[in-house]
């Protein structure tokens, strides 16, 4: 296959894709990949419908048209997306492939390995940041507690699956630089420092797929640029890729390999960061100008 | 300072609007009194110096307050460092729960202590058992349960029930008294899985209510108001207290005294108490506890870390009844009979302001909060000498429900959060792993 990335190695595929909330259509027919390995960036004017996509995609909105096929691990097999779209099943058995539209919101965080973070913020403000990590490793430690009974009895399994929770937790720390406020409450952090930990708990769960809603806003220019380096390192790691939603271009042109574009819930381009900074059509959404204008002003800039 | 008013003239200022308020709300309350006369016609007396009495009360109430705050506003309240260990507490506490009947025993003898014992120590830690289980509902998952006293209910009529059905002993009953009530508490949690809040609380009182409408409705199996009542008694391990060569006081050589079988009850709910309290620190520390926490604080960024809220909500709800229904049982066996009218809302009420006292959360405030309400409310009965005082027709127990109204001011002015309101964490990177 040719292409870029995301169609050649695709691990999310949205398939017409379309949100109504009564007689507002908040998406409208968006398709597009996400591919692995990749930082996209899902750009577009206040009301594009980014956020609702993201609803979506991770299960707290049901969408009433559209499918979205996700695979954690290995390409994204079109064959079993179609075998499994006949069966009515969520996901397959082998657990290579899974339809998210069908999915309730804690099943894709929990089985599709799919994280995400809230654009207000959304920590446990009144437990130590500590615990907002560890809590975010239930998944692995509930089974290690024996469902709670080892933990009642203080088995040595679940000491040694607490301490292996804990130095997870004081690896994330030490990479958003909190190690030295892990012991007190995440409600009484910084803006830049919640922003920062909210991240770290998303990661903490190992995810296949991080989504990010708007990152860096509220972040002074020495924080997004932080940020973008966190986010770069977590992609080169190669176990996570990376789908954000974020308004500071500044960002979004540095660290994407992949930019989609919103406009009135529809997608209007689709590429890599230097095809859509050129695009007249994503031009005239940010400037507010129509199409044949901004094709005329883009022509003026590049002589 | 702009305020151009000293702070004697302000609260002399405040004052005056206070004793307008009391004045105002106590004139048709307080001021006439209506009695029926001999041809049972009701005929209007004023009250005057009972009137004013009240009033000047209300104006020196506010005077005090105002006074005091204005003494204290401009000082900075300083938090104490977290973490601060007080360990000498709890150890302590425990010792005097050990020692209390036993004390009292040897001090007053056998007659005496009885009322002792069974008022200010059964009771008293029946109240604690049911705090603490309602601490797990309310305190640690944040789900406002109004209507607790249903699962307390199922464990009282389910061991009065089934004790003389099944003519198994107590010790095999109090855990199914427990198991039945959490498996009411799951049927309770599964309707109410989408609530939080207001919404939760409306639904949960009416469930409340329902369990106890049935009690009385249910007229073949519960008896109606009259109650259950003549099922077995607390046994020690077999041995009845009952007088003559077969009970627990011959077969050790005793003399027969009612006061054993309360011990025995106090020393059995104490031990369940501190089960329950077991087992809620443990939880906290555990996956499970600390999702009822996250579950308290954000239940959407739960959802997006993958936790199932609706288990999370029910286990919450099945475990806080589990304590509730062994709590049941135990009524049952001090109490001797089980009617309707011992499950009210009133005690949903009395038992979540014994949670929302302590502290939510804080298992030492809340048992605290139990002897306050539960203790200070009994005390009243024994304040006899008042009658020397205010003359024979008074009854202080007639003002209890005001001072709780009282001290529920008191709290919300001086401590919103409840008594014990810091949060220790569960973990702490310093220790490790705990």
């Amino acid at each position: 296959m040719s292409g870029p990335r995301w169609i050649k190695e695709s691990m999310l595929r949205v398939d017409h894709l379309t949100m109504r909330f009564g007689g507002l259509t908040a998406v409208n027919d968006v398709s597009f990949s996400v591919g692995r390995g990749d930082i996209t960036a899902l750009i577009g004017p206040n009301g594009a419908g980014k956020t609702t996509l993201f609803n979506c995609l991770t299960g707290f909105y049901k969408p009433t048209v559209g499918r979205i096929g996700f695979s954690p691990v290995g390409a994204l097999d079109e064959a079993k997306i179609e075998t499994l779209t006949a069966t009515g099943r969520k996901y397959s058995r082998d657990g290579a492939v899974y339809l998210l539209e069908r999915m309730a919101n804690f099943e894709i965080a929990r089985k599709a390995r799919v994280a995400r973070t809230f654009q207000n913020i959304r920590l446990f403000a009144g437990m130590s940041v500590l615990e907002n990590l560890i809590v975010a490793q239930h998944l692995v430690l509930t089974p290690a507690s024996g469902y709670g009974f080892f933990g009642l009895i203080g088995l040595p399994s679940w000491r040694h699956a607490e301490r292996a929770a804990v130095s997870r937790a004081e690896k994330w720390l030490d990479r958003i630089g909190l190690t030295h406020r892990a012991d007190d409450l995440a409600g009484a952090l910084p803006y830049g420092d919640q922003r920062r930990l909210e991240i770290a708990r998303a990661m903490c769960g190992n995810p296949a797929l991080l989504c990010l809603d708007e990152p860096a806003a509220g972040l002074n220019a020495n924080e997004s640029h932080g940020l973008a380096a966190l986010l770069r390192e977590i992609r080169d790691e190669g176990e996570t890729s990376v789908l954000l939603i974020e308004h500071d271009m500044a960002v979004v042109m540095a660290i994407s390999d992949h930019v989609v574009v919103l406009d009135y819930g529809q997608k209007i381009a689709d590429g890599s960061p230097a095809e859509v900074r050129e695009n007249p059509a994503v031009i005239a959404a940010y400037l507010g100008v129509e199409e044949d204008e901004a094709e005329e002003l883009s022509g003026e800039a590049q002589p | 300072m702009n305020d151009p008013l000293s702070p004697v003239s302000r609260a002399l200022k405040d004052g005056a609007i206070g004793a307008l308020i009391v004045g105002g709300l106590g004139f048709p309350v307080i001021l006439f009194r209506a009695d029926p006369d001999f041809n049972n016609v009701l005929a209007l007396h004023f009250r005057w110096p009972l009137y004013f009495i009240f009033v000047g009360i209300g104006f020196v109430l506010r005077f005090v307050l105002s006074l005091w705050n204005a003494r204290r506003a401009p000082k900075i309240e300083v938090h104490a460092a977290p973490g601060k260990k007080r360990g000498w507490l709890a150890p302590a506490g425990l010792a005097a729960l050990v020692a209390y009947p036993l004390l009292v025993l040897a001090l007053l003898g056998p007659l005496p202590a009885l009322k002792w014992v069974d008022t200010f120590g059964v009771q008293i830690l029946l109240y604690v058992l049911l705090g603490w289980g309602l601490n797990i509902t309310v305190g640690l998952a944040g789900l406002l349960d109004l209507g607790y006293v249903a699962f307390y209910a199922v464990g009282a009529y389910a061991y009065a029930l089934l004790a003389p059905l099944t003519g198994f002993g107590f010790w095999a009953l109090l855990p199914a008294c427990g198991l039945l009530a959490a498996a009411w508490g799951l049927c309770i949690g599964f309707p109410v899985l989408r609530l939080r809040g207001d919404y939760l609380a409306i639904v949960t009182l009416a469930f409340g209510e329902m369990v106890r409408i049935v009690a009385v409705n249910w007229d073949v199996v519960t008896h109606g108001e009259a109650g259950l009542f003549g099922y077995p008694g607390l046994t020690f391990f077999g041995l009845p207290f009952i007088p003559g060569p077969h009970g627990f006081d011959a077969h050790f050589g005793l003399k027969f005294a009612g006061v054993h079988k309360l011990i025995f009850l106090y020393y059995l709910i104490l031990a369940l108490a501190l089960f329950a309290n077991f087992v809620s620190i443990r939880l906290r520390r555990l996956p499970l506890g600390r999702a009822w926490e996250a579950l308290r604080e954000d239940e959407i960024a739960c959802r997006a870390l993958g936790l199932d809220t609706a288990n999370i909500k029910l286990t919450a709800f099945a475990l806080g009844a589990f304590f509730a229904g062994i709590a049941g049982c135990l009524f049952a066996l001090r109490q001797g009979v089980v009617t309707p009218s011992s499950f009210t809302f009133t005690e949903s009420a009395t038992i979540l302001a014994i949670v929302v006292l302590g502290g939510a959360g804080s298992q030492v405030g809340v048992a605290f909060a139990a002897a306050l309400i539960v203790g200070s409310s009994e005390l009243l009965r024994e304040l006899t000498f008042l009658k020397a005082v205010f003359g024979e027709s008074f009854d202080p127990t007639q003002y209890r429900m005001l001072l709780v109204g009282l001290a529920m001011v008191a709290m919300m002015n001086f401590r919103p959060r409840g008594l014990v309101s810091t949060r220790q964490p569960t973990i702490l990177l310093k220790d490790g792993a705990s």
